[in-house]
């Protein structure tokens, strides 16, 4: 502040009308998350409410979410995704850095065009892929059963093979020496990977974990499409979606905000860890 | 391939019996593997593979039948084909087959390659020896074995499978949903022509894709750049409280936020309640944000910018500090002004930074089907009866598959897309190639 005193005028004023700027701007941006916070604890029910923030404040739409289970299981809900979220984020974390490391650390026959493959399969609408697997359970009549949640937990992982990119980043930073010291050692490549670079790598495996944990409870689009009208086997996205239509919005729409207050605190959490950890994967382990 | 070419009869051999060249130079268990695989594969086209790819050529033409049972006095239903499934299984075969002559392929290739260690009088390695090589030198095939069975079974098998279906009539039009048959490119003729409803609407969503997708792009890019430059500028006070307020919406869901925004936005929601009570407009007022072919699109680039802003300054934060301070230094002694700076420093070392990010938004934006889908949902719909003024190419193939069941329509607009984004990409990917040479920032 003592700096600041010391300005022209002119400067001053250029100084604070860019806060004011970052005010206005940071309002726009929070309104909406404070407006879904405050919304979650109405008192009234519906939709239509005739001012902006509400007048009566409850938390009958938190008691709703956990008590009523006649259109919609939310505990459920959130198991469902729970068991998918473990599970993709133990085999993704797995093959993603299985291929990382491979693509980074090796050099073999046909690397080149694994990862021109990768990139050309990206250009497809992912959701193409997603609707063949949705004919393909279809046509063996699993899609009312626990195959439903099998498929969803092998898309999200299957697809994590593409999604090397990062942790190859980070892989590439450590030091190709450690490799060739152990090598003189007689170490083994895996046993290069195991107890040289597994120990160094813990912040992108972190990372891996965590992002891919988060993968299904944000995505929307395979879930619903895979899912369909079997309510046993929503996940929290497809559940929310569906209090918002015509016929449950008038009960549900104080829960939903409050399921989005839920879910969003935890997922926040998880954000800003992966945050610090993603920083401390890009500025590299050891360098030299 | 090297092995044919010089090989011993042994060599030749191993194509015909997999694993003949290894079994007979002691590598029992290697070449007993490769002869399990042969077998297998064998049998499996033996038993139903000639048969499934048979049936791919008609895709099928028995109809369900209904025969009168006179003992029983009922009807009987005889199935009849299933073209979908006759299509899957035919993809299937294809599959093995094309995973037996890479086999094979591997079977000649290692006995040529025992030959040759014969012939220099090496040692040649035991199965011990192999698995032991796994994890050391051939490291990368025990790691990226399972990835890779991985993204085909579950990525690029079924791609191939939707896509067969753009060159069938597999669609609710003249009901060919269980019997159907290929028709070459009468889809893609369709699709293309402006002579009917598909074709029209196909145009128009095309273009709206790709005037979205530009510019929702360049305005995050743009937007979260100047708003990275101002919390970044070295006179701004709290810039991690800034920071924090804008990475806010990042950190929730996506679906979440979109929701939200969505109920905000409706005739009767908050922020229509909000202007009327501040007097902006009539109390029995509400602005069109979804129900206006202009306001709409409006809507859902702004609604856009909202989500997508924090996130571009997340990524260009980090990029803008590592800009080496010595060409600022330079800039400086060279008398430049700050405009001056950042129209020849700032924003070409972001440019050639920042392309590879700018394809993947670009191409992430074409297939942006959370912010339209959970939005506007494509209203208003007035195009065509299947897509609505703000769909996607995207939004528009999941109302045509899922909804209205067009799905080899649908499979010609995923195709589409690709074709689009992959001319993009290659577009960009050389522009910024060249400008790299001309600028050469290294």
């Amino acid at each position: 502040m003592k700096n600041f005193m010391k300005k022209p005028l002119r400067k001053k004023v250029v100084i604070v009308l860019a806060h004011l700027f970052l005010a206005v701007l940071a309002i726009f941006w929070l309104i909406p998350i404070l407006w879904v916070v405050l919304t979650s604890f109405k008192g009234t029910l519906g939709s239509y409410s005739a001012t902006f923030f509400p007048t009566s404040y409850s938390l009958q739409n938190y008691k709703l979410l956990f008590t009523d289970f006649s259109a919609f299981n939310f505990p459920q809900m959130l198991l469902n995704t729970l068991i998918i979220a473990v599970a993709n984020c133990l085999i993704s974390t797995f093959i993603v850095i299985s291929v990382a490391y491979s693509l980074s650390r090796m050099r073999f026959k046909g690397r080149k065009k694994l990862m021109n493959a990768a990139m050309i399969v990206h250009l497809f609408p992912g959701f193409m892929s997603m609707i063949a697997v949705y004919y393909i359970i279809k046509l063996f009549g699993w899609t009312g059963g626990s195959m439903l949640r099998v498929a969803m937990i092998c898309i999200y992982a299957g697809g994590a093979g593409c999604g090397y990119h990062i942790a190859k980043g980070f892989f590439d930073t450590i030091s190709y020496s450690l490799d060739e010291a152990a090598r003189i050692d007689g170490a083994t490549r895996f046993q290069v990977l195991r107890h040289i670079i597994m120990p160094l790598s813990k912040p992108i495996i972190v990372y891996t974990l965590l992002t891919s944990f988060a993968g299904p409870f944000k995505d929307f689009m395979l879930a619903k499409v895979l899912c369909g009208a079997y309510s046993d086997y929503y996940t929290v996205a497809v559940g929310m979606y569906k209090m918002l239509e015509q016929e449950y919005i008038t009960k549900w729409y104080g829960s939903f905000a409050a399921a989005a207050v839920i879910i969003s605190i935890p997922i926040a959490i998880l954000f800003f860890c992966t945050q610090k950890y993603y920083a401390e994967g890009v500025s590299g382990a050891v360098k030299g | 391939m090297k092995g044919k070419r010089k090989g011993t009869p042994l060599v030749w051999l191993s194509a015909i019996i997999w694993g003949f060249g290894c079994i007979a130079h002691k590598q029992i268990i290697k070449g007993m593997l490769f002869l399990l695989g042969e077998f297998f594969i064998l049998r499996f086209l033996l038993t139903s593979g000639v048969n499934n790819l048979k049936l791919l050529i008609t895709l099928g033409e028995r109809e369900q039948q209904k025969i009168w049972n006179e003992a029983l006095c009922v009807y009987e239903y005889i199935d009849g084909d299933r073209s979908l499934v006759i299509l899957l299984y035919g993809i299937i075969t294809i599959a093995v087959i094309g995973f037996g002559i890479i086999l094979m392929k591997k079977s000649v290739k290692s006995a040529y390659e025992v030959e040759q260690l014969k012939q220099n009088s090496k040692k040649i390695p035991g199965f011990r020896e192999d698995v032991a090589q796994l994890f050391d030198n051939n490291l990368h095939l025990t790691l990226l074995s399972f990835p890779v069975a991985g993204v085909v079974i579950f990525t690029i098998l079924p791609l191939i499978f939707m896509m067969c279906m753009a060159f069938t009539n597999y669609s609710t039009i003249d009901q060919k949903l269980v019997l159907f048959d290929w028709v070459g490119l009468d889809n893609f003729k369709t699709i293309l022509s402006l002579g009917n409803t598909l074709g029209q609407t196909f145009w128009s969503v095309l273009s709206w894709t790709l005037v979205w997708a530009l510019l929702a792009t360049c305005s995050n890019y743009i937007l979260g750049m100047l708003l990275a430059l101002l919390i970044n500028w070295k006179e701004v006070y709290a810039k991690k409280f800034w920071r924090f307020c804008f990475v806010l919406t990042v950190a929730v869901p996506h679906f979440v936020t979109l929701l939200i925004v969505k109920q905000m936005l409706q005739p009767e929601g908050a922020v229509n309640i909000l202007l009327r009570n501040l007097g902006i407009i009539e109390m029995t007022e509400s602005l069109p944000f979804f129900t206006d072919t202009l306001w709409a699109r409006v809507t859902v680039i702004l609604i856009n910018i909202w989500v997508g802003v924090p996130y571009t300054l997340l990524q260009i934060t980090g990029i803008l500090q590592n800009i080496p301070s010595e060409l600022y230094d330079a800039a400086k002694v060279d008398g430049a002004g700050p405009f001056k700076t950042f129209t020849k420093i700032t924003l070409p070392y972001m440019l050639f930074v920042t392309t590879p990010y700018l394809i993947t938004t670009f191409t992430g934006n074409v297939n942006n089907f959370n912010v339209i889908f959970l939005t506007s949902g494509g209203a208003p719909r007035t195009i065509g009866a299947t897509a609505g003024e703000t769909d996607l190419l995207v939004t528009w193939l999941y109302k045509l598959t899922i909804d209205n069941e067009y799905y080899n329509t649908g499979a010609v607009i995923g195709i589409a897309t690709f074709i689009s984004l992959a001319i993009v990409s290659l577009i960009t990917f050389n522009l910024s190639k060249s400008m790299r040479d001309e600028e050469g920032f290294r």
